[in-house]
């Protein structure tokens, strides 16, 4: 990357703003509603976290550059400039303290869709070199390694060896021609590589043909979480390349929400073109083969059992049904929480900030929003369908001395399929 | 005697033209300077459609989601109340409706005035109700600038003089009756200029995010 200066910044800034930011900007009465949507205001009760106080710089921008009164100020000195200090300052307020959850944008009253806007401020903050040193670390490592926690090819081959150990299955790797090029994400690879040995079961159950790609297996987009558009489409691109290497019909987006909104809502954009290629959520895909009968499970889970959405698949992704389908084919008990599908809570890490260590103390005071709705719900057990989620909600009970186990719901799936000529063992009972 | 009636002339005649005009142009900018930014086009493919959603979020944003109601009732209830007194002030109070026909030629029925006079009272107190939230809650204070409280006096002032004027509470009438009406115009003056142009920009605001969340599927 050039060097980042604040005119670049603000250069950015303008970039950004399109006729929705005006519109929202023109709208804000100053409520202070969308605060009471953010778990970093209703955590801390600390103001300086109400979801449109965070984009002052951008507003400012807005204001001074493309509005007649903003202008006539400005010409008058009556305007505060957006300086390097205000960016450094609004630091933590863009990243620390906002996981793009999108929540604040469901409850503001005139329409404001502010996540969209935290999304764009970032490039601003990126541009002039104003991102948190977590994030930055993660999305070089993203460009030079292929992954942001620096998951070389060869240890993803060294967990495939095992899980294929495990399983007995073999684990497809760049076959041209196969329907179905899935997507992990770093995350899944390192710390539930269970996941891949779950594809790999229903996979082979459906009768599904798929495979990994050797240099396109990883879907997060750091590019997209630190506010780098020209990150995001280079790692996008990535993806692009492999699956029309491989020719194959679709793109199978891991469980990770994030993931799915970079590659399935931001991707086309960021490469400028439609893709040749399908992309489908992993939960999608199983709701489908349910449907259609091509998987089935027997026996159900006997514990009660919550379902935890990843803002990113819901609120951002539109994948909310899917979920709720698949957990009612693997479980007897199943409870929703009481605020869940689009209005779901967020777990404190989404949008960069568990990769973000000068926020950990922050998330960990924001994780009491989910704890508390976890608990208040008087399941057993917790079932989700992100890798970052899932390790930022352990971590979460590790700090509040809360004993629930937590659950993939693919991996949850993958244990109740119905094993074919009966030979296998039974599905565990809980 | 004189005097409050020329001032009243005044602020009737060229006063309020210019007022009016001031008005029209500026929210005809104000509609350009936005949707002349426009929108890239979404290549991502859909998963449901931008108009529908966009207009049903235009409606549903009108009611509030029942968990973040019980968490911040005081703005919800004191915005309620003081935006439809200000609607049934303005709208249904017969003199305004009289005026409207004179330079129209048209007009509606409106309310019993003893009504009219109750939503403005509630709408003057729900105001400063309003006033205080703003000046003793931590997060409203946060945000606020000075433009909010400008436009807070700003819509307060014709509530005021209206009620003054209606209840001859000022002597000489003609002197009150034209304050209310430079309020009103201060009020059109200021409305492109200000968030108060959030009562046409909300719609705008409102179907974007119901459109782009609908494209993904999501009714926002
Ligand atoms: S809820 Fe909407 S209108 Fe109210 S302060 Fe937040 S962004 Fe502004
Ligand atoms: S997107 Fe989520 S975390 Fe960010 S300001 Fe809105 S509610 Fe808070």
């Amino acid at each position: 990357m050039s060097q980042a200066t604040i005119e670049k910044g603000i250069n950015a800034f303008k970039e950004q703003i399109d006729a929705p930011v005006a519109a929202f900007f023109s709208s804000c009465v100053s409520c202070g509603m969308c605060a009471e949507a953010c778990l970093f205001y209703t955590e801390t009760g600390d103001p300086k976290y109400t979801p449109i106080h965070k984009l002052e710089p951008l507003r400012r921008v807005w204001e001074q550059e493309y509005t007649l009164t903003g202008k006539i100020k400005k010409l008058f000195g009556l305007t505060e400039a957006v300086t390097d200090r205000m960016l450094s300052e609004w630091q933590e307020l863009l990243y620390d303290s906002c996981t793009m959850c999108a929540r604040c944008s469901m409850v503001c009253p005139v329409g404001n869709d502010i996540a969209y806007m935290v999304r764009k401020a970032r490039e601003g903050m990126v541009a002039s070199g104003n991102a948190p040193e977590g994030v930055r670390m993660a999305s070089t490592r993203a460009v030079r390694i292929g992954s942001p926690m620096g998951v070389k090819l060869t240890s993803l081959q060294a967990q495939i060896r095992h899980i294929e150990a495990d399983t007995g299955l073999t684990i497809p790797i760049d076959v041209e021609g196969a329907e179905y090029m899935a997507l992990l994400s770093s995350m899944e690879i390192m710390n539930f590589p269970e996941y891949i040995g779950g594809l790999a079961k229903i996979f082979a159950h459906a009768g599904i043909s798929w495979t990994l790609c050797s240099t396109a297996f990883e879907a997060t987009n750091s590019g997209i979480q630190i506010g780098s558009s020209d990150i995001a489409r280079e790692l996008v691109q990535r993806v692009v390349d492999g699956a029309e290497r491989l020719k194959v019909r679709a793109v199978i987006s891991p469980e990770c929400g994030h993931a799915y909104t970079a590659i399935r809502w931001e991707g086309p954009n960021l490469v400028g073109r439609r893709f040749t290629f399908k992309v489908i959520h992993i939960l999608e895909l199983l709701d489908q083969l349910r449907a259609s009968g091509r998987i089935r499970t027997e026996g159900l889970e006997r514990e009660c059992m919550t379902f935890h959405d990843p803002c990113s698949l819901v609120r951002k992704g539109g994948v909310i049904e899917s979920p709720r389908n698949l957990m009612n084919m693997v479980t007897e008990n199943f409870v929703e929480l009481e605020e869940h599908g689009k209005w779901g809570w967020c777990c404190g890490g989404g949008g960069g900030v568990s990769s973000n260590e000068e926020a950990a103390g922050l998330r960990h005071k924001a994780f009491r929003r989910k704890k508390e709705q976890l608990e208040a719900s008087g399941a057993d057990a917790l079932v989700t369908a992100c890798a970052n989620c899932r390790l930022v909600m352990e971590e979460g009970f590790e700090g509040y001395r809360v004993e629930m186990p937590i659950l993939g719901l693919t991996e949850l799936v993958a244990d109740h399929l119905v094993t074919e000529e009966g030979s296998g063992e039974p599905p565990e009972k809980r | 005697m004189s005097e409050p009636m020329d001032f009243l002339l005044l602020v009737r005649g060229t006063g309020f033209d210019v007022a009016l005009t001031i008005f029209v142009i500026g929210v005809v900018l104000r509609l350009f300077e936005i949707f002349s930014l426009g929108r890239g086009v979404n290549l991502a493919e859909p998963r449901g459609r931008e108009f529908g959603p966009g207009m049903r979020t235009i409606l549903t944003r009108n009611v509030p989601d029942p968990h973040t109601f019980r968490r911040q009732p005081l703005t919800v209830v004191i915005g309620y109340l003081f935006h439809i007194g200000l609607l049934i002030s303005l709208l249904l109070f017969v003199p305004h409706i009289e005026l409207f026909k004179e330079t129209f030629g048209f007009g509606w029925p409106g309310l019993a005035t003893p009504i009219v006079d109750a939503a403005a009272v509630i709408t003057i107190i729900a105001l400063l109700a309003a006033l205080w939230h703003r000046a003793s809650n931590p997060v409203m204070r946060r945000i606020t600038r000075a433009e909010d409280w400008l436009v807070w006096l700003a819509t307060f002032l014709p509530m005021l003089t209206g009620y003054l004027a209606y209840h001859r509470m000022v002597d000489p009438y003609p002197l009150i009756l034209g304050l209310h009406l430079l309020s009103v115009e201060l009020l059109l003056v200021l409305f492109p200029f200000t968030k108060l142009m959030h009562t046409f920009t909300l719609f705008i605001a409102r179907w974007y995010n119901g459109a782009m969340n609908g494209y993904r599927g999501v009714q926002s």
